[in-house]
């Protein structure tokens, strides 16, 4: 059994309440914090566990809490990204409902490290259920002296505020958050000013994804040093992962780094292997953003290596073999899945997201749907193909945010690797648009 | 016209909610209040016509149209009226792979609409959405705060059903 960081007590009945969290172990790590450390102390910590971000960028978060800005007068703020919405992950959901004070316990000594009196959890508002949850462990924790004015008798002060989004999944890159945040559309904003410098209402602001937040805890109580002996090499720590699919076993697993991609698929203890008497076709790593790669390239790299669950194994190769831990978003298909019909899919989904600001996502993402749409449907001619990975190269660089490439990596990845699938459905439209036809060529594993 | 003007308020009880909301953020910020307060809003009026969205820029000192656009912008606004339940049904990739199109079209079956369309006897209107985080329990929808999940096609008329009497 490997070490559970996030997710050791999520069985414990009653976990959610204050009373029972609290018995195993809870909030301990504020007390350490506010009573025997600096907030500098902590961001050291923090600094020393080379966590990464966990939202899908992978950014180290105590080199992103150390960027920020601090101007004498001029208040501080954390946001906590709870807005998850790509594609294939629901490990943020399936935590802040499970053991709701985790992140509440890491939002206090987080706001507490970066000198923030009004830190905020942004949650999708889909998930209002799960903000009744917060909410109430919130007052849980304000009640027995972890929040509000003069926490634990050490003069810090922090007010918790929940907010709601409003269905729109650019809200979960950072500036649109804020934007939202702010009440107003999600269009995200050019950077620089970072938010670190610039950020909610022009203040200094740092956002963190939850499970990255939900770290901090941990950290403070065992140390930096112990998180970064966890995991292999620059891929610190465990992760969760979200695993949908064609897998006997989908759910959140958390894992450590570096746990062959072999064992998290095939193993009891994790994804208990492709749908019995079925397999497997392709994988999605990271989120739907991330390339899609040939079940074989999940296993093993280019060179025959076996492939890790790390951020730097699951990219080894580039675009051209590897993929990306993102999100820990793992979608696997089987033989029944259809490339053509999935691609097609993602890329409605980018264009319904697609915020409208930048020309090149707005015009590109609605072209690859439509062009997509018509090989699924039989309507497709050969040009099609070059012209979607032109459009995808059109878009990919060339916007204020991220959701321009996360558009276009699926078309690319979908086509570099299983070009001769979308070939069959134009050359064979009759059998290619049959209820249930698969294209019956892929290399399967 | 009157009697339209008296029904768009809030009740004193969720006018104190709204106040207590408009107060959590700094001076000056009450425009941060407009998502959480148009959830309010849509709970007690069940969708956003201009004259309540009018009434929430009010409330806010807001201009309206700086609601409007944001209205506008989030899937979970209704800009129209909606039936009793509406069912925000997800159609992104993970719930597709589990079988969540022939669910869909069951559904459409079930309530003898499509997509986009409300029941006749004003009981169900059905939106399609993206993503839930939701994968591993897909296919899933959700009614209001609750979702319903690892869905097939006997457990959506036993919703149906239910929520039909």
């Amino acid at each position: 059994m490997s070490l559970k960081i996030l997710t050791e007590h999520c069985s414990t009945p009653g976990i959610e309440t204050f009373e029972v969290y609290r018995k195993k172990g809870g909030y301990a790590a504020v007390e350490k914090a506010v009573k025997k450390m600096t907030p500098d102390e902590v961001v050291d910590e923090v600094k020393k566990s080379g966590v990464r971000g966990r939202g899908g960028a992978g950014f180290p978060m105590g080199m992103k809490w150390s960027f920020l800005a601090k101007p004498e007068g001029v208040p501080r703020y954390l946001v906590c990204n709870a807005d998850e919405s790509e594609p294939g992950t629901f490990k943020d959901h399936y935590l802040m409902k499970t053991i709701p004070h985790l992140l509440i316990e890491g939002m206090i000594i987080s706001s507490y490290a970066l000198g923030a009196n009004k830190s905020f959890i942004y949650v999708r508002g889909e998930l209002m259920y799960v903000i009744h949850i917060l909410e109430k462990a919130i007052e849980e924790a304000k009640a027995a002296g972890f929040l509000g004015k003069n926490i634990l008798g050490s003069g810090y002060d922090l007010e918790l505020i929940i907010q709601p989004g409003g269905g729109a999944y650019i809200c979960g890159e950072e500036t649109a958050l804020l934007e939202s945040l702010e009440g107003k559309r999600g269009n995200p904003r050019n950077k620089p000013p970072f938010p670190a410098v610039k950020g909610l209402y022009q203040s200094p602001t740092v956002v963190n994804n939850v499970e990255s937040i939900a770290t901090v805890s941990w950290i403070i109580n065992n140390g930096g040093e112990a998180y970064a002996a966890v995991g292999v090499g620059k891929s610190t720590g465990t992760k969760l992962i979200s695993a949908s699919g064609h897998i006997n076993k989908p759910g959140v697993y958390e894992i450590e780094l570096g746990l062959s991609c072999d064992e998290f698929l095939n193993s009891d203890e994790y994804c208990g292997g492709v749908r019995t008497g079925h397999r497997l076709k392709a994988v999605v790593a990271g989120g739907s953003s991330v390339p899609i790669v040939p079940g074989a390239l999940f296993l093993k790299n280019a060179n025959g290596e076996d492939r890790l669950m790390s951020y730097e194994s699951l990219s080894d190769g580039g675009f051209v073999s590897g993929t990306m831990l993102g999100s820990g978003g793992f979608i696997a298909f089987d033989e029944t899945a259809c490339i053509v019909r999935n691609t097609w899919n993602f890329s409605r989904f980018y264009e319904h997201e697609s915020c409208g600001q930048c020309s090149p996502c707005r015009e590109g993402t609605g072209w690859m749907q439509k062009v997509l749409n018509r090989i699924e449907h039989g309507k497709g001619s050969m040009s099609d193909i070059d012209l979607l990975v032109d459009v995808s190269k059109k878009i990919e660089g060339n916007t204020i945010c991220p959701l321009g490439d996360a558009a276009a990596w699926p078309v690319a990845s979908a086509i570099r690797h299983f070009r001769d699938e979308f070939e069959w459905h134009i050359q064979h439209p009759l059998e290619a648009t049959k209820a249930g036809a698969v294209y019956m060529g892929a290399v399967l594993v | 016209m009157t009697e339209m003007k008296k029904k768009l308020q809030f009740s004193s009880v969720v006018l104190e909610k709204v106040t207590e909301i408009i107060a959590r953020y700094p001076e000056g910020k009450q425009k941060s209040a407009l998502l959480p307060i148009l959830h309010i809003a849509q709970e007690e009026f069940a969708w956003l016509s201009q004259d309540v969205m009018d009434y929430v820029a009010s409330l806010l000192q807001i201009m309206p149209v700086e609601v409007y656009e944001v209205a506008s912008f989030y899937t979970m606004y209704h800009l129209e009226p909606v039936g009793k339940h509406v069912i925000e049904y997800c159609r992104t990739g993970p719930c597709v792979l589990m079988g969540g199109e022939e669910v869909f079209d069951h559904l459409q079956q079930k309530l003898g609409i499509k997509k986009g369309e409300t029941t006749s006897d004003g009981l169900f209107t059905l939106k399609e959405v993206e993503c839930l985080a939701a994968c591993g329990w897909g296919p899933c929808f959700q009614i209001r705060e609750k979702y319903y999940m690892h869905l097939n096609n006997q457990k959506v008329n036993e919703i149906i059903e239910e929520l039909s009497k």
